[in-house]
Parts: structure tokens; C-alpha cells; sequence
């Protein structure tokens, strides 16, 4: 196992999970949309979001819950398998804005010999609200 | 007072349907326009020569590439199972497993089935709570993943209200 790896001996609950920042930009918006194939334009027109009673153009919610998954595959390494995923949107992000993918370790257990971590995770904005709080599970490699 | 029903007929027997199947090879031109749009720099999603030193042997996909596969919105393939009065699509998030790498070249195919719908009224005013479940198997019918997702159906203007733009005569006016 490489010594960056993270491994299983590693984790201690309440543990956080280094940060994702992500600047967003309409530029990034539309990379999403042509990558995604999702061109809602609440994603990138101000005006057609406002009538949608939007405040102004949102980040996707699906690209946040990419960003979540990118904040645990960064964390976990090579040989760490992010096993399960999800998160509620529950508020919006402002295109413009930064937005921060943050998570923290709630449990981890060995259960049929694999070594499992169970992490609270959220994509917050710069007022601190937690836009799109979620769960994963991850399988990390143990040193013994 | 009863809140009126948007509930139709129609959508409760909906309910439990198989509503598409869709079929997504994985290329690696949009594997690399995905990295590039979500700033995911991981050389296991792009680099040959790093992943193969790997225990993967090769490079692999990134999980967030197979929820943009039968998402809502514009995707190839999506459609919902009845007539829509609410025009307007919201994610309101979902939860994904993810049971085997998926590689370059895989042909990924995902069929969505849709399980549950509900009403509620919030501040985009009426809502519909659509609920989907995709299953993800690749070319040897094994499943690499499965989610379950929630979209929800709002009231939004038409097309030609929003666009701000409207071809006439052949001339485009404001």
C-alpha cells in the first residue's frame, strides 16, 4: 500500500474530510450541460430562472452531487471504493457563488471482511447553508 | 380545506412501470469532457499509463459520469411515463450504490423504472414528487449500479416565454 494511501487504521469518527472548493462560473454551467446533456435553463439564464421563482440561475443539482462524490474518490485514494452515495437538495446555489463540498466520518465497522466508513457529507454556500446534505459509504484497504 | 389533486389517473397507474431503457457506450471523448466540467483531475479516470500501475490495471469511469446517464432535463432517452401539466423539472436528489468499475468501452445499459408519486406544496407553489429507480448493467448483464432519485414537477412558463427569443419570418426578434 502506498504511505498516501489512506487505510482503514486511518479513520477516528468525527474525522473531516479535506474540503472541495468549487468556483462557479456560467462557463462551468454550460460545460455541465454539454457533459451532462441536461440544458434546463435555470442553469444558466437569470431571467428564465427568476420566472421560474428561482432567485437567479442555480447550480445543477446533479453537479453537486458529482462534487460530493469527487470529495470522497479524492479522500479515499486508489484503493479506497466509494461504495454508496446520496444527497437531498435543499437549497440553492447562486451561479457566481463558491460552493464547498465538506464531510465528516460519522461511523466506521468491518462487516464480512470488508472495512467500511460512514461519512456525513453536504455541498454548503458562502452563507453556510447546507444546500445539498447527504451520506456515502466508503471501503477503505486495512493495513493488518 | 382539500388540496386539489394533480394526481391523475393515468400516473398512479404509472406507478411500477419499467419506462425506458437506454443505452450508453462509454466514450472517452465524454469522459473527458465530464473531468473537465466537474474539475475532477483523478489520473484513475483518464490516465493509462498511472491507472495501469493501479489495482483497477486500467483507467476506470467516474461514478458521477453514470448519474448523468437518464437524468432529467434534455438527456437522450428521458421521458416521463404520463402527460405532464407541470412543466417545470426540479432534482430534488437521490442516492446512488455502486457495485463494479465501469471502464472505456463498457456499454452501459440502464433501464428506470418509476416507483412512486406525491403531491406537496411548497414555495415553487404545487409540486409533484416523482420517484425513479435506475438499474446500471454493463455488456455481460452484470449490475455495476444502481440509485434511486427524486424529481420533481413544477409549474414553469412555456418554452417560447422563457427563450426570449422568437423566430419569425425567418428573422430573429427579442
Amino acid at each position: 500500500m502506498s504511505s498516501k494511501q489512506l487505510a482503514y487504521e486511518d479513520i477516528e469518527v468525527g474525522m473531516e474530510i479535506p474540503p472541495l472548493v468549487k468556483d462557479t462560473s456560467p462557463r462551468m454551467s454550460a460545460e455541465w450541460a454539454g457533459a451532462s446533456g441536461d440544458y434546463d435553463p435555470i442553469h444558466y439564464d437569470r431571467e428564465y430562472a427568476k420566472k421560474r421563482r428561482f432567485p437567479d440561475a442555480v447550480v445543477n443539482g446533479r453537479l453537486k452531487a458529482t462534487w460530493l462524490m469527487q470529495l470522497m474518490t479524492n479522500w479515499i485514494g486508489d484503493e479506497g471504493i466509494l461504495k454508496k452515495l446520496g444527497c437531498r437538495h435543499r437549497g440553492v446555489d447562486i451561479i457566481g457563488e463558491t460552493v464547498t463540498c465538506k464531510g465528516v466520518v460519522s461511523k466506521k465497522y468491518a462487516e464480512n471482511g470488508e472495512h467500511l466508513v460512514e461519512c456525513e457529507i453536504w455541498a454548503e454556500n458562502p452563507r453556510g447553508e447546507k444546500t445539498a446534505p447527504g451520506r456515502a459509504t466508503v471501503l477503505l484497504p486495512s493495513r493488518d | 380545506m382539500a388540496e386539489e389533486s394533480l394526481i391523475t389517473e393515468e400516473m398512479r397507474k404509472a406507478v411500477g412501470s419499467l419506462v425506458n431503457i437506454a443505452v450508453t457506450e462509454i466514450e472517452s471523448g465524454a469522459i473527458k469532457r465530464f473531468c473537465k466540467a466537474t474539475e475532477d483531475a483523478n489520473p484513475l479516470w483518464q490516465d493509462e499509463e498511472y491507472a495501469r500501475k493501479t489495482s483497477y490495471g486500467g483507467t476506470i469511469v467516474p461514478s458521477g459520469y453514470l448519474i448523468t446517464m437518464q437524468m432529467e432535463g434534455e438527456s437522450p432517452g428521458f421521458y416521463m411515463p404520463y402527460q405532464l401539466s407541470l412543466k417545470g423539472a426540479i432534482d430534488a436528489g437521490g442516492e446512488w450504490e455502486f457495485f463494479r468499475p465501469v471502464r472505456p468501452g463498457d456499454v452501459i445499459v440502464v433501464d428506470r423504472k418509476f416507483v412512486d408519486i406525491y403531491q406537496k406544496k411548497g414555495s415553487l407553489g404545487n409540486m409533484l414528487f416523482n420517484e425513479f429507480e435506475t438499474t446500471y448493467r454493463n455488456q455481460r448483464g452484470e449490475i455495476v449500479a444502481k440509485g434511486r432519485w427524486t424529481s420533481i414537477r413544477v409549474e414553469a412558463p412555456e418554452v417560447e416565454d422563457y427563450e426570449g427569443v422568437k423566430i419569425e419570418r425567418g428573422e430573429i426578434k427579442r
